[in-house]
């Protein structure tokens, strides 16, 4: 009886938690994410930015080509003519308001694909949560703002103490 | 291309207002406020409403990898009763409109919803006369999450700012409520412009 015991409980228990013990040796998978930030693939697409020349010029002409690349139609551009006392960007016409409207925007990046001068770009920032649908309209102003560590390829979150690895194959 | 006015339907969520309604409340109350929402903010049990590709960017923040049980959401519960926090994550189809909403209502008190994902948002690319063209348009939305589909850090990053907003407890003024339409005024397109 004792040795049907033995059998048949003690030894699958044992067994389960050798399966334990053996698990406890494992690497921790966990990120932990708000202090740390898992690696991010080089195409990783997130927010979009404006971007400039050295000069300070705007690289968009206002072509309107990302709005019409947009499979969500979440991009409003208006464009009107550079003079010589306003100048905005190099070519004939700057887009006076450029809007995006990132909650229905699917960050496809057709956008970054489409525009000819490399003026819009979509970068590796994921942290858009927010709690207006007002605040999801990102006009021309913010998209143009600079903030620290935006061209920074290891992206480095709010609360993060140091930046993203970058993924090596 | 022709300029498109989103919609916004002026509500906010039943996020209780018990200090602000008490005008020169007593500490006890306030910090009993405090210590209550510290405890809400803290154990958010979401309510799985996975529907469509979102949810399985929702099933891995819950997963070992993102690992949601550090902030206190790990009970998905599939029931709303036992629900705090609704994850309505991906297209809200017209016919599931009436559904949702029922189960918001079955939801206890204090109750907040996140948005995922562009289609849960706003429609996303889906602008035609099946989706709902964003879910605060059935229920009272807290946070709204872009992306298609947002990461699983993308979905923790919402759940921290609702637990800020949670902590915070009551709204700072009268915009920030916007229970009632007439207290921002209608949305018209000279205030888009502005």
């Amino acid at each position: 009886m004792s040795v049907e015991v033995l059998k048949s409980v003690v030894k699958p228990i044992l067994a389960g938690f050798g399966i334990t013990a053996k698990r406890l040796k494992h690497k921790k998978v966990t990120i932990m994410y708000p202090e740390q930030i898992r690696e991010q693939y080089p195409r990783t697409r997130w927010r979009h930015f404006l971007t400039r020349y050295d000069s300070g010029l705007e690289k968009c002409i206002g072509c309107s080509l990302c709005a019409g690349a947009c499979p969500a139609r979440c991009i409003y551009v208006e464009a009107a003519e550079n003079t010589d006392e306003a100048r905005f960007s190099p070519g004939e016409r700057y887009a006076k308001r450029y809007e995006i409207n990132m909650i229905r925007c699917i960050f496809c990046g057709y956008c970054q694909d489409a525009c000819p001068t490399g003026a819009i770009v979509l970068r590796k920032n994921f942290e858009l949560a927010d709690y207006k649908r007002e605040d999801f309209i990102y006009t021309k102003e913010r998209l143009l703002e600079e903030y620290p560590g935006q061209n920074e390829e290891p992206f480095k979150g709010k609360y993060a103490k140091e930046p993203a690895p970058v993924y090596r194959g | 291309m022709p300029k498109r006015v989103e919609t916004v339907v002026l509500h906010d969520s039943s996020t209780p207002i018990i200090g602000d309604t008490q005008k020169g409340g007593n500490v006890v109350i306030t910090t009993l406020d405090t210590l209550l929402n510290q405890a809400r903010a803290n154990s958010l049990w979401p309510l799985t409403f996975g529907l469509a590709c979102c949810a399985i960017e929702m099933m891995s923040t819950a997963g070992s990898r993102f690992d949601l049980a550090r902030f206190g959401s790990e009970a998905f519960r599939a029931t709303p009763r036992q629900a705090d926090v609704m994850i309505i994550a991906g297209r809200l189809s017209k016919k599931m409109a009436p559904v949702l909403r029922q189960i918001y209502d079955q939801m206890p008190e204090p109750k907040w919803v996140i948005s995922m994902g562009a289609c849960a948002s706003s429609g996303g690319v889906y602008n035609n006369y099946a989706i709902v063209q964003g879910a605060d348009q059935v229920v009272p939305v807290d946070v709204y999450v872009p992306g298609c589909p947002p990461s699983p850090d993308a979905l923790i990053y919402a759940v921290l700012k609702l637990q800020e907003k949670i902590k915070r407890g009551h709204a700072k003024n009268l915009t920030d409520l916007r229970l009632v339409e007439g207290l921002t005024g209608p949305r018209t397109l000279e205030k888009v412009e502005a």
